[in-house]
């Protein structure tokens, strides 16, 4: 009896496996990773559905920090990458892991914090407000997680001169994703960098009046670019290339350009195309 | 605190109104779980039998290696299973990452030192009065470990129940071998830290509510199966 229904159970196991494995195999499709704030704020929501009825190619996507989402391509474990870190991914190219880069669309970064303004940096060039937040030893949450918004974030102290204030208590390190680290943020009346997209959606939550205000803004520096990289097909024979260039040439075509440009929360544009 | 009434109305109104998204989760998640419980309970309960029951060197050694085992966190299974089933890993030519199914190889290891130390301790604390009665009264082998099953029953479901309760809470295996993809990979637990990373607490709520009413529903008929 013990024997039978242990059979039983195997016989279950690998039937409902079959059935889930078949699941995700159907026709053409396409795997990529991408970074929390092209998810977070619906933009993929709202122009995947466009990419796959037009070419057919069912797109997946898995959205983390840049950081990871780099190293899956590494490990040749998605086909595409939807990025935000020009520095490292001219660098990712340069090791043989990534082969086309193709910029798509920006926004830019701001220095986001309480309506008081404790440390005063309203106005203030970017090194300037980042010495006063020191100084203030304001809290300041970061991302700390080597996303591309935390890789930006670090590059600005280093611009300022200032080593980073990692141990350091007013410097609050969440590990998490941008919207995370701005209800933290928020929690703890604290300032933080975010790319301007994420703190539109933060506001549309937020009804339009969040206790967070944009304080720095319109520095060169903070211009924030997203790229579609493709993978090397000699460091990943596996990954689907072609497709990957479809849908590389597909975001960078007028149709999702104009799309792109089209998308707004709030009234406000999250993200200016621009594919050359 | 507006957020925890506001996702309990959520919650119902993604009940009623039959809600895709949130059905595609909750389909994910039973999918994967049923198939984790199946295969752990199918290893570990043997298993678990086999070291609470026979006396064989090493049997202390194992159970300590076994009840450590229980400590793993659910993040390390995902790295672990992800070094495996990545397509660079040993076990990449099976295209298991990003899949239902490495959810559930990992999920496994989550569950099979629950099941199988659960199970060895409950078979140790048999009654010795038992099996010696049951000799006497001229029980061959195989009934008596029958019948020591059967006295059992419902400590193995008690280790099934404990073993569900956590294949059906973890984050980390599902998040790092799973990717939290839209309509496929995505579960109820996945989709609650994704709706809470966005901000939007009371869909997460709404969410784990709706989560923690799956676990009501399979051990209310659990309960029954009890008093049968």
């Amino acid at each position: 009896m013990i024997r039978k229904s242990f059979v039983l159970i195997a016989a279950l196991a690998a039937a409902l496996s079959l059935f889930a494995g078949t699941a995700s195999w159907a026709g053409q499709s396409l795997m990529m990773a991408t970074t929390t704030s092209t998810d977070n704020t619906g933009l993929l929501d709202y122009l995947i559905p466009y990419f796959e009825k037009e070419t057919g190619i069912e797109l997946k996507w898995t959205a983390t920090g840049t950081g990871k989402a780099l190293k899956l391509g590494e490990r040749c474990d998605v086909d595409v990458l939807l990025v935000h870190a020009p520095g490292a991914e001219k660098a990712y190219i340069k090791k043989g892991f990534g082969k086309d880069r193709k910029e798509i669309m920006y926004n830019d970064f701001v220095i986001i914090g309480p309506d008081s303004d404790p440390a005063g940096i309203k106005g203030k060039s970017i090194s300037d407000a980042l010495l006063a937040v020191k100084s203030k030893q304001a809290i300041f949450v970061s991302r700390g997680d080597d996303s591309g918004t935390n890789k930006k974030e670090k590059l600005l102290w280093k611009d300022a001169g200032i080593s980073l204030p990692d141990k350091e208590k007013w410097y609050v390190q969440t590990g998490q994703g941008m919207l995370a680290s701005i209800n933290v943020c928020e929690e703890r009346k604290g300032y933080t960098m975010t790319d301007r997209g994420t703190y539109i959606k933060y506001q549309s939550q937020k009804g339009g009046n969040a206790p967070l205000k944009v304080l720095v803004e319109g520095d060169q520096i903070l211009l924030n670019q997203y790229s579609v990289l493709t993978l090397d097909p000699k460091n990943c024979p596996n990954a689907k290339y072609d497709l990957a260039m479809k849908y590389l040439n597909w975001m960078a075509g007028e149709n999702a350009q104009n799309l792109v440009r089209d998308f707004r929360l709030l009234g406000k544009k999250l993200f200016i195309p621009n594919a050359k | 605190m507006d957020f925890l009434l506001s996702g309990f109305i959520k919650a119902i109104e993604l009940l009623i109104s039959g809600d895709s998204y949130t059905w595609s989760a909750v389909a994910a998640t039973l999918k994967v779980s049923s198939i984790s419980m199946l295969l752990s309970l199918g290893a570990g309960l043997p298993c678990g039998f086999i070291l609470g029951y026979f006396n064989f060197r090493g049997k202390r050694a194992l159970r300590t290696v076994l009840d450590t085992l229980l400590a793993l966190p659910t993040v390390f299974i995902g790295l672990l299973v992800y070094a495996f089933i990545s397509s660079k890993g040993p076990m990449g030519s099976f295209n298991l990452l990003f899949t239902l199914t490495g959810i559930a190889v990992g999920q496994t290891i989550l569950a099979f030192p629950i099941v199988a130390a659960i199970t060895a301790s409950i078979i140790e604390n048999i009654d010795p009065g038992l099996k010696l009665t049951l000799i006497s009264l001229g029980a061959g082998k195989r009934n008596t470990i029958l019948t020591c099953l059967w006295e059992v029953r419902y400590g193995i479901l008690a280790a099934a129940v404990t073993a569900y309760g956590r294949v059906l809470t973890e984050v980390g295996i599902s998040m790092m071998v799973g990717g939290n993809i839209k309509w496929h990979t995505r579960t109820m637990t996945t989709a609650i830290a994704l709706e809470t990373g966005k901000g939007m607490f009371s869909n997460g709520i709404a969410l784990g509510l709706i989560l923690i009413l799956i676990a009501f529903t399979v051990n209310l008929s659990l309960s029954f199966l009890r008093k049968k």
